[in-house]
């Protein structure tokens, strides 16, 4: 048996090093434990955005707006770690029905706190002066962000174990150490570790690491598409998406869809974003995804046209049925902690997921109310019914 | 199958990418056993790197001065126009694959203009068969083939020193190939450093097309042949080329000198010159030997050459390390890989020169038109050359202390700029153990070569070894889903089978 832990960190991806940061700031001994190496998952095949944007009203868009305060908080001196911009975010409409739909968006959001404001035809091509002759106006986005993801999650491991936690790579966890219905600790290859709290940061394998200790966490991979361009002098000076990306977030649909995202990065690179599909973990390259990217992207911004693309690269966003990340301890196997499924949204929610279990584990109430995440609300597993039947509501 | 065009689409039964020494050979044992063959390929005109040679629209009959195997050429070059004008050749040069694809058809490949086309506009037309020019479309297109043999060769290894980044500094098969392509040098007076036979017919290049070599360094040592001579013994024609550049040096009274090495390129806006030491058996500088040469135009660095595996590992090929350290595609006698139909050929099977590269090209040529055996004697050949290939890698290793020669600020990748120091730091703060997470880290192995001049140095620096970088960091490093650049007007109208 190694040395017991007060929190056993499962998944050095962006999640699991920022809650286990936080949970060192909050005094508590940590182990962390990934199965390779740091960022090796999601958070290594992302574009890095951290977006309010995108955000629907609700549960979602609340820790957000939480985690963006802890960005700009707790880990405003670490900023150039992790090549943090404020670039902001622009949402370009190109038809007359899409505009319509922006400006209701807008409204609500303002509502909600949301800093937006209007750009119309001329103040679009001031921002962006490369955007097409086809938009009419858009939206501005100020407090949108980007980071490079696995520099933030290397970087948190790095600045959590000089605070004296302990990583390992590379030792996966093969089961449960139980005490009753009680989950005490895990098995690996190296040894059993003991805990008082287990928290499973495993992204797209949360839910096959949740059945290891009998819980339904239901999980699912959607894969995306990112196409990386040779770099160029600066052309596009935001993070520029049409307005169709809304729509795109919150849908279910398994077929293929995809909606222009277009940013530039410290590099000079241009990343043209995503796609969205449900074909399970499927690594091949699917040239209607590449060939749909191109076409989104050239709409946007016709240069765009003769620049050459040297890359390319997929990843699988965890997503759980009802889009909701799942967060907090789990009450149907006591001891276990869960902090995953946060889609496409997983960089930007990190740094708030972490600080706020880490202020639960450590026995004090969270900042914002974690009850909408709570992994038990899919039922039992001899009982998934709630979460098939939010899937097809979805 | 019929041959010709469907849309942008070519069909053929077998494709060939790559026209080389094993490329030409492939397509030619292909076409000879009946099948129509499609080759691709990123050059002008037939030939790849080692037979490259000045463009036929303006010398139309190449005597092949300069060249050696030059008869295997001229003999594979009347074949491959002869199954051209029988129409059992599809000829399309100036294109690059930047994806292929395994199907129930078998193979599609998605093609792209090359990116160095030198000369190619006018070449790629509908010209007679017989001339240069190739018979494809002058844009990308889509080839579909049931079986597919590659034969991407390689390119000069690199190993990073001191002020590699200064213009002026060349791959040695960089100087050669301007020298064949152009009939011309790109200076007067050279330094050929680094290790192995290839860094010979470079420098006695450079030499008899008028040019100074003030020396050729070799970090090993003539000694390390030493425990391979019956390997050696075993390619007769080896020795007699060997004893071809010894009279070349001797006329031309170019300086040989083995245990040495380069330490720094010395200039301000270019190379100026060179600091040297003599070095040990492990590479290590030996204190006392320093020395400068002045007045240098061009250095020219070779550290035997890394096979070109993105397609292989793109296609999901079994892949192994080599004796060199190279990642290079595991192969049946047939020259057949782990994915049925896709055949590999020349360097990506392992480095080992023109002559094992025609061999091995025959046999995967005519075991992909049609299902047959090795030839017993081809084998044999192939044997003899691959021992001597064995040899030769053992016997001019990559220097086991080539990490000591850095500084803290020498640049490593040279697109991103990313020095020494960053990558280790990357590697001992972050855990930055693979090429894979380095990348991400550091931005080494991001620019516009994607990690293929920098890719050996970092995945050594990265796994804190030597001389040898994981098999998987390698594949790793490999991985480039995009086989070349790609315009982003050519993706947007793909065809897809969806």
């Amino acid at each position: 048996m190694n040395a017991s832990s007060d929190v056993l960190v499962i998944g050095a991806g962006v999640i699991g090093a920022a809650t286990a940061y936080f949970a060192a700031q909050q005094g508590l001994t940590v182990t962390v434990l990934d199965k390779g190496l740091p960022a090796s998952g999601t958070s290594s095949a992302c574009e890095g955005n951290i977006l309010v944007s995108d955000k629907e009203l609700g549960p979602e868009l609340e820790l957000t707006r939480y985690s963006l305060a802890v960005w700009h908080g707790d880990l405003s001196e670490h900023k150039k770690l992790w090549e943090f911009e404020s670039k902001g975010g622009i949402i370009v409409a190109s038809r007359e029905s899409s505009l319509a739909s922006l400006h209701r968006v807008m409204t609500v959001q303002t509502g909600y706190g949301v800093a937006v404001e209007e750009l119309d035809r001329d103040a679009l091509r001031e921002a962006e002066p490369h955007i097409s002759p086809e938009a009419l106006g858009g939206a501005s986005y100020r407090e949108d962000c980007q980071v490079q993801p696995m520099l933030v999650a290397a970087h948190l491991v790095r600045l959590a174990t000089e605070a004296g936690v302990r990583f390992l790579a590379e030792t996966p966890v093969t089961g449960f150490l139980r005490s009753g219905d009680r989950v005490t600790g895990v098995r690996t290859p190296r040894g059993d570790f003991a805990a008082g709290a287990v928290v499973n940061c495993t992204g797209t394998w949360a839910g096959e690491l949740a059945a290891l200790a009998g819980v339904n966490v239901p999980v699912l991979p959607r894969r995306g598409f990112v196409m990386v361009t040779e770099p160029l002098p600066p052309m596009v000076h935001h993070k520029v998406y049409a307005a169709e990306y809304i729509d795109n977030v919150g849908s279910s649909d398994a077929g293929l869809q995809g909606s222009p995202v277009v940013e530039s990065t410290p590099g000079g690179n241009i990343l043209i974003g995503s796609t969205r599909e449900r074909v399970g973990f499927d690594r091949s390259v699917s040239t209607s995804a590449l060939r749909l990217l191109a076409r989104n992207a050239t709409a946007l911004f016709p240069f765009l046209e003769d620049v050459k693309a040297i890359r390319h690269y997929h990843g699988f966003r965890p997503y759980c049925p009802d889009h909701l990340p799942v967060i907090g301890h789990d009450d149907r196997a006591p001891g276990l902690w869960h902090a995953a499924g946060h889609e496409g949204a997983g960089i930007g929610l990190s740094a708030g997921t972490g600080k706020l279990l880490a202020q639960a584990i450590g026995g004090q109430s969270p900042d914002l109310d974690l009850s909408p995440f709570a992994p038990a609300r899919f039922g039992s597993p001899a009982d998934p019914t709630p979460a098939h039947h939010e899937e097809a509501t979805a | 199958m019929s041959p010709g065009k469907v849309g942008s689409i070519m069909k053929a039964d077998v494709a060939v990418v790559g026209a080389g020494p094993a490329g030409l050979a492939a397509a030619v044992a292909a076409a000879e056993a009946g099948a129509l063959v499609a080759v691709v390929d990123a050059g002008a005109q037939p030939g790849g790197q080692f037979w490259r040679h000045r463009p036929e629209t303006v010398v139309p009959e190449p005597d092949g001065s300069g060249h050696h195997g030059w008869r295997s050429y001229v003999d594979l070059r009347a074949r491959f126009d002869a199954a051209r004008r029988r129409g059992q050749i599809i000829y399309l040069p100036g294109l690059q694959v930047w994806m292929p694809e395994k199907n129930d058809a078998g193979f599609t490949l998605h093609t792209t203009p090359a990116v160095a086309r030198a000369r190619s506009e006018d070449a790629a037309t509908n010209d007679p068969a017989g001339s240069g020019a190739g018979n494809g479309p002058a844009g990308s297109g889509t080839v579909v083939a049931r079986r597919l043999v590659l034969c991407p060769g390689g390119y000069d290894r690199q190993l990073p020193v001191p002020g590699w980044e200064l213009p002026g500094v060349m791959a040695a098969g960089g100087i050669q190939a301007f020298l064949k392509g152009n009939g011309t040098l790109p200076g007067r007076r050279f330094v050929v450093a680094g290790t192995g036979p290839f860094l010979l017919p470079v420098a006695a290049g450079i030499a008899e097309a008028g040019g100074q070599v003030l020396a050729v360094l070799e970090s090993s040592s003539p000694a390390a042949w030493l425990p391979h001579l019956r390997a050696a013994a075993g390619v007769p024609e080896k020795a007699l080329e060997g004893a071809e550049y010894a009279a070349v040096f001797a006329r031309h009274r170019i300086p040989y000198r083995t245990r040495s090495i380069v330490t720094e390129i010395l200039g301000q806006d270019r190379a100026s010159g060179v600091r040297t030491a003599k070095v040990d058996a492990d590479g290590r500088v030996r204190p006392g030997t320093e020395g400068v040469y002045d007045d240098v135009d061009v250095v020219g660095f070779g550290w035997g050459f890394t096979p070109q595996m993105e397609l292989p590992v793109a296609l999901g090929a079994d892949t192994r390390l080599d004796a060199d350290g190279s990642l290079v595609g595991i192969v049946d006698e047939r020259q057949e890989s782990s994915i049925p139909g896709l055949f590999l050929a020349g360097e990506v099977t392992g480095v080992g020169g023109a002559s094992l590269a025609v061999i091995e090209g025959l046999t995967a040529g005519a075991a992909a038109a049609r299902e047959r055996a090795a030839d017993k004697a081809d084998a044999s050949r192939a044997t003899r050359h691959r021992r001597f290939a064995e040899a030769m890698h053992h016997a001019h290793p990559v220097p086991a202390a080539w990490q000591e020669w850095l500084t803290p600020d020498t640049t490593v990748c040279r697109c991103e700029e990313v020095t020494a120091s960053q990558i280790t730091e990357a590697r001992d703060t972050l855990g930055a153990r693979d090429s894979r997470s380095l990348k991400s880290f550091t931005r080494a192995g991001m620019g516009w070569c994607q990690g293929r001049v920098c890719g050996f140095a970092a995945g050594c620096l990265a796994a804190g070894q030597r001389v040898s970088a994981s098999a998987q960091s390698l594949s790793d490093a490999a991985k480039r889903p995009l086989g070349a650049p790609v315009s982003i007007g050519e993706l947007a109208s793909l065809e897809t089978d969806s």
